[in-house]
């Protein structure tokens, strides 16, 4: 009954959507107010909907309903509950449900705190993302019901594919939708503008938020994927170039320009119609990325299913929104007049740069992802793109981008001189020569990636912390450390942010320069020796978990005679799901990870042991994690607080920056 | 869900990429083909390389390639060995050839066409918008300037 209740919570949200879409929207037009005052509670009403119904779908997984053909398909009583909670989104129907539910939280977040924008924008920009829901919940009603019964329930269900019974992987598809979905807000609010045919600082000021929220969580997405990544397929790789990862960063690295440039609307009413037209690009790679998960059209690791009904419905919502809104702002771009004038060295000149390597680097993953594609469907050349493309082709875009980050960072909006920039950075120049100049020497001539990486790290970290150094003004030591620590939070956030990449560049360039690897068969009892470290098996045992079998190994790890770690790699084996898989164990580290892998018994009577140590993995996640918080930080500053008004802000004018 | 389950269980055993009795004796030898095996596909897998990946026929791809090493054939003609049995679709790193150009140069182009659109919008941003027209204040001042 209870689950009826829910579908038809769904059909309701449904209705309620295209009551959102259109009646708003027309309102808007005619200057009806209590036409688009009809916006609000409709958004707001299809959230509660969508929440009961996710709440239903949620309910049933808990108590293991297995008259629903989604929890046999993905359940089992045996399960922790953690896993039959999120086993809602493990797979395709209720990872969709959840997509909606985040999107309909989004348009009621933007009903709710929506108070100060202009009414007829505020009805506009939720006609459009009501019009996203109604797109998405016909998708889910017509095509992926996650309401649908069984005829003969069975006693137990088939359980949760194991590598998703993780908690780094539970959290994961969250984060990414947040961001995702997010982004539709950005692509709402540009549609809306071009509908008003209006754009200026106001708008850039309340756009901005929305992309960064969006923004931090596709950050904590993709580092949580990452991380998964890297501890469970057990062999310590946390970047695979898979159309499906690619599918999240594109969004990503799109939506990052996005939030740069819109700074400049936002300061400088400058390059608003690029800025509309990211927008729209960054919300069309979340569909893309939808498009791809859910096709099939790319084989990849991730793919949920392969329906091609659900692929062409997904491919009719991406070219309608997407064309649409491209359609939209060809006609109406033209009318986007720029007013802030600016010299060929300034900010504003170092974002434009700064937005042409991030789009240009998103291109380039664009056509490697579909390159397969495209060669077989022209050309008839059945081939691969794989990671040894992708670093060749885009590594070069991240690095520019950070050299000329620091330099961009400080200089002045309107007119600037490059050379006083360099100037203030003339210590960290040196220092960063220094570095990659020692860990050159030290390494002996290995990769030059090393050093590289290195180098660019200290320019980052040691540039965020010039800038934030010159913010707080001249004066004495003690009054610049007071005035550092109440910049305004924008501030602390691009500082903090931009260290953050500097940190994660820096493990990416370490791990895949200096790691070292070890295959061998180790008998128990038996001591060997990687890269300065010895290594013993004391034991190997057979366990038993909830849902699994389990083989552990039990390792010590001993540095210059003294235990460092004691380590129990996992070889585990779920047997309804009929999969084995791979628990690695790793002994993290702020220098290095000990990262120990048991494999398969040996016929003479030893174990396959892998053992890797991979120095400053962990930077990598602590990295993006830092410029997550960042972007959190920036996000609490104080102009885009709710109610903050743009009333207060306009009588003290742009604060020079 | 049922594709990867499908996947995975095809890769299913052993859970290994490369095993310990698949490494030869000589220390170059095998860095060879540890780097070569890392820009070979695995046929059945999804973007991974047969270094990386479980499946049998990526383990016997790795004793292939290393029967050919081990034999004297240079890293070219291994990889070339490789792709006349396996087709392109096994290189991870496309080839530069024929239409493959499109791809390996589409970044660079695109870059420089920004690059160049970028600057001359940014030159006509720096010439700005015309100045407004002078007030009528401004007007009689420049007429006094003028008639002096």
């Amino acid at each position: 009954m209870l689950v009826e209740l829910g579908h038809f919570a769904l059909i309701l949200a449904f209705l309620v959507a295209i009551v959102q879409a259109v009646v708003p929207m027309l309102g808007a037009a005619r200057h009806r107010h209590d036409w688009m005052g009809v916006g609000g509670p409709a958004a707001i009403l299809q959230a509660v909907l969508v929440g009961f119904s996710f709440a239903v779908l949620m309910q049933a997984f808990v108590v293991s309903d297995f008259s629903l053909r989604l929890v046999v398909a993905n359940s089992h009583t045996a399960k922790p509950m953690l896993y039959k909670i999120t086993g809602v989104w493990g797979n395709h129907e209720g990872s969709m449900l959840l997509w909606v539910l985040i999107l309909a939280l989004f348009g009621a977040s933007a009903a709710v705190f929506g108070g100060n924008l202009p009414a007829s924008l505020r009805a506009r920009v939720l006609s459009v993302q009501g019009a996203i829901g109604v797109a998405f919940l016909a998708f889910i009603l017509f095509t992926s019901n996650p309401f649908a019964r069984m005829a003969r329930p069975p006693l137990n269900g088939e359980d949760l594919n194991p590598l998703l019974q993780d908690p780094g992987l539970a959290f994961h598809p969250p984060f990414l939708y947040l961001g995702y979905v997010g982004l539709s807000m950005a692509f709402s609010f540009a549609v809306a503008a071009l509908i008003e045919g209006r754009i200026d600082a106001a708008w850039g000021r309340w756009v901005r938020p929305w992309t960064l929220a969006a923004w931090l969580f596709l950050t904590i997405g993709i580092a949580l994927g990452s991380w998964w990544a890297y501890y469970e397929l057990g062999w310590g790789g946390f970047w695979f170039w898979d159309p499906v990862e690619n599918a999240s960063f594109m969004p990503w690295l799109i939506a990052t320009a996005l939030l740069h440039c819109a700074i400049v609307v936002e300061k400088r009413e400058a390059l608003k119609s690029w800025t509309i037209l990211l927008a729209i690009l960054a919300f069309g790679f979340s569909l893309i990325g939808t498009f791809i998960v859910r096709s099939g059209v790319l084989t990849s690791v991730h793919a949920f299913s392969n329906d091609p009904e659900r692929g062409v419905f997904i491919l009719v919502i991406l070219a309608v929104f997407t064309g649409g809104a491209l359609t939209l702002f060809a006609a109406r771009a033209s009318s986007m007049q720029a007013k802030g004038v600016f010299g060929v060295v300034s900010r504003e000149s170092a974002l434009v740069v700064n937005n042409i390597l991030l789009a240009v680097a998103t291109f380039v993953v664009f056509i490697g992802t579909l390159w397969p594609l495209i060669a077989e469907l022209t050309f008839g050349r059945k081939l691969s793109v794989g990671a040894p493309f992708f670093d060749a082709a885009f590594t070069p875009f991240f690095v520019a981008l950070a050299v000329i980050l620091p330099v961009g960072a400080l200089l002045p909006w309107k007119r600037a001189r490059i050379g006083r920039a360099l100037a203030s950075l003339r210590w960290v120049i040196v220092l960063a020569c220094a570095v990659g100049a020692l860990v050159w020497a030290m390494q002996n001539g290995r990769s030059a990636l090393g050093p590289v990486g290195a180098m660019l790290a200290v320019w980052l970290i040691g540039g965020a912390a010039v800038d934030g150094w010159q913010k707080a003004g001249r004066g004495e030591f003690s009054s610049k450390i007071r005035r550092m620590i109440r910049l305004p939070r924008a501030d602390w956030g691009r500082i903090v942010a931009h260290g953050g990449l500097g940190i994660t560049m820096f493990g990416i360039a370490a791990i895949t320069a200096w790691q070292s690897e070890d295959i061998r068969v180790v008998g128990v009892g038996e001591t060997f020796q990687v890269a300065g470290y010895d290594l013993s098996l004391n034991d190997v045992t057979k366990g038993e978990g909830p849902n699994y079998l389990t083989t552990i190994g039990d390792i010590s790890v001993f540095r210059n005679g003294r235990e460092v770690a004691r380590l129990y790699p996992e070889k585990r084996n779920y047997p309804v799901a009929r999969m084995p898989t791979t628990e690695a164990a790793i002994s993290n580290g702020f220098l290095s990870d000990i990262y120990v892998v048991i494999g398969d018994a040996q016929d003479n009577g030893g174990w396959a042991v892998r053992t890797y140590i991979k120095p400053f993995a962990n930077w990598i996640w602590a990295g993006a994690i830092i410029m997550a918080f960042g972007g959190g930080l920036s996000l609490s500053d104080r102009r885009y607080r709710v109610g903050a008004g743009a009333r207060r802000r306009s009588l003290r004018g742009v604060a020079a920056e | 869900m049922k594709r990867i389950l499908a996947i995975l269980l095809f890769l299913a055993t052993p859970v290994w990429a490369v095993q310990p009795d698949e490494i030869l004796a000589d220390p170059a030898l095998e860095a060879r083909a540890r780097d070569l095996s890392k820009g070979l596909r695995c046929p059945v897998c999804q973007s991974e390389s047969i270094d990386e990946s479980n499946a049998d026929i990526a383990r016997d791809l790795r004793l292939l390639l290393r029967e050919r090493l081990a034999s004297g054939d240079s890293d070219a003609e291994a990889v070339d060995f490789m792709v006349a049995r396996y087709g392109e679709y096994i290189l991870l790193k496309p080839s530069t050839g024929g239409a493959n150009f499109i791809l390996w140069i589409a970044g660079p182009v695109l870059l420089l066409g920004a690059l160049g659109v970028g600057f001359v919008y940014l030159r006509g941003r720096e010439k700005g918008v015309p100045p407004d027209a002078l007030s009528e204040a401004e007007e009689k001042r420049l007429a006094e300037l003028l008639d002096e």
